[in-house]
């Protein structure tokens, strides 16, 4: 009962506000309020696409593409719908409408078992989908840009496809239903044929249709092919913009120093000797915004003459609440919390207290894993132009309303006078999701007298102020009968949440309850235990936490799927095997798991590394982000025991596969992903201040390590689920549990090492 | 005031001699496509060519480049640059594509060192370059691809 409380309670955020409110059914987010701008001889056919004179389909994209390949498969929703010639094609990044809010990554962080399908769970879809709606944000991440707009986009294409075979019908006066599309064309049967180009004035006269028909599966043409990357061409010649190669006129560059205790600020500085340097316009203090910390910026002519003249600031730091704060006694704390706590409960299946007392065998574990930081590729920063009581801010966020809001309040003006170009990130990870750095721009900028300004932060600075994956500590019991079925299933973890903060930090609202988030992959999964609890502790600290890709599952994944490996060895069952037997009513999960299983010759003898070393292999199945994903690692040890992963065969059933291409490439990162944290990832925090600053001691995987990867999509025509995330949290228990038939050494610490 | 000869032209770069030449580019000459991220040579974005060699322009200050030719993404030209473009957009290599100029600068001084890499040959080519995105499968095939091999 406790759960559809609170349940009710977090829809009921919007309950207040929901009265008189419809449903609105996914066309409605077909047209923005404001008319979208467009160029001479273009059109806008509705908010999500343009059509110019020069036959070009400029696709208007409202989420932000760091890598995942959203710019592709979402062009390719729309283009399907619209019969566009693809090498026509191109993307512009739209501007804020509430038509682009993402719902469905509000729905689905709602903390439902997906086997729960019953009214609670619809009502409280709905509610929030509706509500989110109306306050709601943009936002790109929780893999659910594919998802959120799989039926918008392609109702928008077939929307404006209508409009331009009515235009055709129009022009040559004859009846709309015996015109159609293709290829970027409208023809008909006596031969008549006209280009959007052609017909893309005209088509913006005409009314939007009244009713759209979408197309069967069976005849896509772009759906479901392996297309490349639209915008690779860019990436590969040096062209692309990310967020810190904007250019605009006049514009300076800041650096940034930020107190190294994270949530400190700045008590005093001297920046008289840097102000001394040539091409430094200003020193000055900045407060922390956006659950930041504070610092002191240096803003000069040149990138080089900003960072070099920080060097000369000497600042008095006031270290504030995290001074006290370690990881190691953070580790104490939540395992202590677990002696007391079981925590709030996800799941509950028949009664595991008496399952565990009358078992013939058990066993217990506990598990943990460290503060992650995301270490994108392209370090934080934000250029902003602060003139005549308006702004422009060219950020790589994954939240551009977001973005414009923090921007908006420390420039004192409306969100309204805040003009976000979103720019390519490069990498996010979830670190896009928040606003710290843009808000802290902003502060900057105003102080350059309306010239704009480009802050970016070193890598250190970078990796000092994440907002790290939260650090988790895991406990488990499992009991057998004397067959050697499992019988129970207990499972308490503690950890802060990241969702609580987030509302902190972004919305001043105070965050309470229980967070999806935190026991996601620990509660929301397949196997069914016969008598199980499965429970998550909040635990409060200052510690900045935050989105890291896959989030709870890529810490809950770990736990579990090494532990359920624990318990196959327990009833002396094969790993696969075992794991099977718990899913008789998950045919969907059985197969990708025994296909998973067959690729990789699960079974069957494995030959020796190319330096004589011994294989094992090991096994994980998880499902995230609605989709199903199984990885089979091998694993030696190098002579200096390092471990290798030589091979990882991954396959994923998420639904219907839009772009097989792009799914294999979100696989591939996802392992490498996981891999960096699996053997190398640990933040360490003493006295609030993160130990790690650069790549030589937060090491990333590097192609000397990387594996072969094989990935197998199984076939499907069910609604495209997400595969940013789903790939990463297998990776590491199926390494664990590798180096368990390996060695025999059961590593329940992240990173991986071995005794 | 300096001169840099950068992608077969002569510059003239007022910059102080102690600046990395990665500012250079990305400051004063506004050439973005050599990218920042780690300033210790960690991390291989910031990769151009200097007299030939791959270098992390990061930290190295235009004070130490002398009269060697500089070439950066923007000047990849030629037979052999353009069979690895090709093979780069072949095997799809990119996603976030931040680290990829840099990755390319190395791939191809791989190549005109050693027509024909092994897979360790490339692994220990290209190690100082990290992506956070896991391109590398997609790498090494690419690279594969350059140099003539068949790829599956």
């Amino acid at each position: 009962m406790k759960r559809r409380t609170f349940l009710l309670g977090a829809a009921g955020t919007a309950g207040a506000l929901v009265v008189g409110w419809s449903l609105l059914p996914p066309r409605q987010r077909l047209t923005t309020a404001q008319p979208l701008a467009v160029r001479e001889a273009q059109a806008a056919l509705n908010g999500w696409v343009k059509v110019a004179a020069d036959n070009s389909v400029t696709v208007v994209m409202c989420k932000s593409e760091m890598g995942q390949g959203v710019y592709t498969g979402l062009a390719m929703l729309l283009a399907e719908e619209l019969d566009a010639d693809w090498a026509q094609v191109r993307i512009e990044q739209s501007p804020i409408d509430k038509i682009y809010n993402n719902l469905a990554s509000v729905v689905d962080g709602l903390p439902f078992h997906p086997d729960d399908d019953g009214a609670v769970k619809r009502v409280a879809g709905w509610l929030t989908a509706k509500s989110m709606r109306e306050i709601g944000v943009m936002m790109t991440g929780g893999s659910s840009s594919i998802k959120d707009l799989w039926l918008p986009m392609r109702e928008a294409g077939a929307s404006a496809r209508a409009m331009l075979i009515g235009a055709a019908a129009e022009q040559w006066k004859l009846p709309p239903g015996e015109c159609r599309a293709e290829a970027g064309k409208v023809l008909h049967a006596s031969g008549k044929s006209a280009s959007f180009g052609e017909l893309a004035m005209l088509a913006s006269r005409q009314p939007l249709p009244g009713k759209l028909s979408l197309k069967d599966p069976a005849r896509f043409k772009l759906l479901g092919q392996p297309l490349r990357r639209i915008e690779a061409a860019a990436k590969i010649d040096g062209t692309a913009r990310f967020g810190m190669d904007v250019l605009p006129p006049g514009l300076l560059h800041a650096s940034v120093t930020m107190c190294p205790t994270l949530g400190g600020k700045t008590m005093r500085f001297d920046g008289a000797a840097a102000a001394k340097l040539p091409g430094v316009k200003k020193v000055i203090a900045v407060e922390g915004y956006n659950g930041g910390t504070g610092g002191v910026a240096v803003i000069a002519d040149t990138p080089f003459h900003a960072m070099r003249a920080l060097k000369l600031v000497s600042v008095e730091w006031d270290h504030g609440a995290l001074a006290g704060v370690s990881s190691e006694d953070i580790y104490r704390h939540l395992a202590q919390t677990l002696d007391r706590e079981t925590g709030f409960g996800y799941y509950s299946q028949g009664d595991v207290d008496a399952a565990l007392k009358s078992a013939a065998k058990t066993i217990s574990a506990e598990y943990r894993a460290p503060y992650l930081a995301h270490a994108a590729m392209e370090p934080m920063n934000c250029t902003v132009q602060f003139k005549d009581g308006a702004a422009t801010v060219w950020a790589s966020t994954q939240v551009p309303d977001m973005a414009r809001s923090a921007a908006a309040k420390v420039l004192g003006i409306a969100p309204e006078k805040v003009d976000v170009q979103v720019q390519l990130l490069g990498g996010g990870f979830g670190r896009r999701l928040e606003s710290d750095f843009v808000a802290q721009a902003a502060a900057i900028a105003r102080e350059a007298g309306g010239a704009p300004v480009q802050t970016l932060w070193s890598r250190e600075q970078d990796m000092t102020h994440d907002f790290y994956r939260p650090a988790c500590v895991s406990r488990f019991k499992a009991g057998f009968d004397a067959a050697g079925n499992l019988t129970a299933w207990h499972n308490s973890s503690a950890g802060q949440a990241i969702v609580p903060q987030v509302l902190q930090r972004s919305f001043g609202l105070p965050g309470a309850g229980p967070d999806k988030t935190a026991a996601e992959g620990a509660f929301d999964q397949p196997y069914e235990w016969p008598n199980a609890r499965i429970g998550h502790e909040i635990v409060d600290l200052p510690v900045p936490v935050g989105f890291w890709r896959s989030v709870g599952h890529s810490h809950q994944a770990f736990f579990k799927e090494s532990f359920i490996d624990e318990a196959a060895t327990a009833a002396g069952k094969d790993p696969v095997a075992f794991r099977a037997a718990l899913l008789a009513r998950h045919p969907r999960h059985q197969r990708v798991l025994k296909r998973a299983a067959e690729l990789a010759g699960w079974g069957q003898a494995l030959p020796p590394a190319a330096d004589g070393a011994k294989r094992a292999r090991g096994v994980a199945l998880h499902q995230s982000f609605g989709s199903v994903v199984a990885q089979v690692a091998e694993v030696s040890l190098a002579p200096d025991k390092r471990i290798r992963v030589h091979r990882v065969v991954c396959v994923i059933d998420c639904g219907f596969p839009v772009n097989p291409n792009l799914i294999r490439q979100q696989m591939e990162s996802g392992i490498v992903f996981g891999l960096s944290a699996a053997l190398y990832g640990e933040i360490n925090i003493v006295k609030g201040q993160v130990q790690q600053s650069n790549y030589h001691d937060f090491p990333a995987l590097r192609i000397d390590a990387c594996p072969l990867i094989e990935t197998d999509i199984i076939p499907s025509r069910e609604h495209p689920e997400g595969v940013g995330e789903p790939g990463t949290p297998p990776i590491a228990p199926a390494v664990a549990n590798a180096l368990f038939a390996l060695t025999g050494q059961r590593l329940r610490a992240l990173p991986l090492k071995l005794a | 005031m300096q001169i840099l000869k950068i992608n077969g032209k002569a510059v003239e770069v007022h910059a102080e001699p102690d600046t990395p030449l990665l500012w250079v580019l990305r400051g004063e000459l506004q050439m973005t496509g050599t990218k920042f991220g780690c300033g210790m040579a960690l991390c291989g974005v910031c990769t151009v060519h200097l007299g030939g060699e791959p270098v992390r322009s990061c930290i190295t200050p235009i004070s130490a480049v002398g009269a060697r030719d500089i070439t950066t993404i923007e000047g990849l030209q030629g037979s052999a640059a353009e069979t690895l473009k090709a093979a780069w957009t072949a095997q799809d290599v990119v996603q976030c594509g931040y680290c990829q100029s840099g990755q390319l600068m190395s791939a191809l001084a791989l190549l005109k060192k050693n027509p024909d890499p092994s897979d360790a040959d490339i692994d220990a080519a290209m190690a100082g370059n990290i992506c956070r995105c896991g391109t590398y499968p997609r790498i090494r095939a690419a690279i594969h691809q350059a140099a003539g091999k068949k790829i599956a």
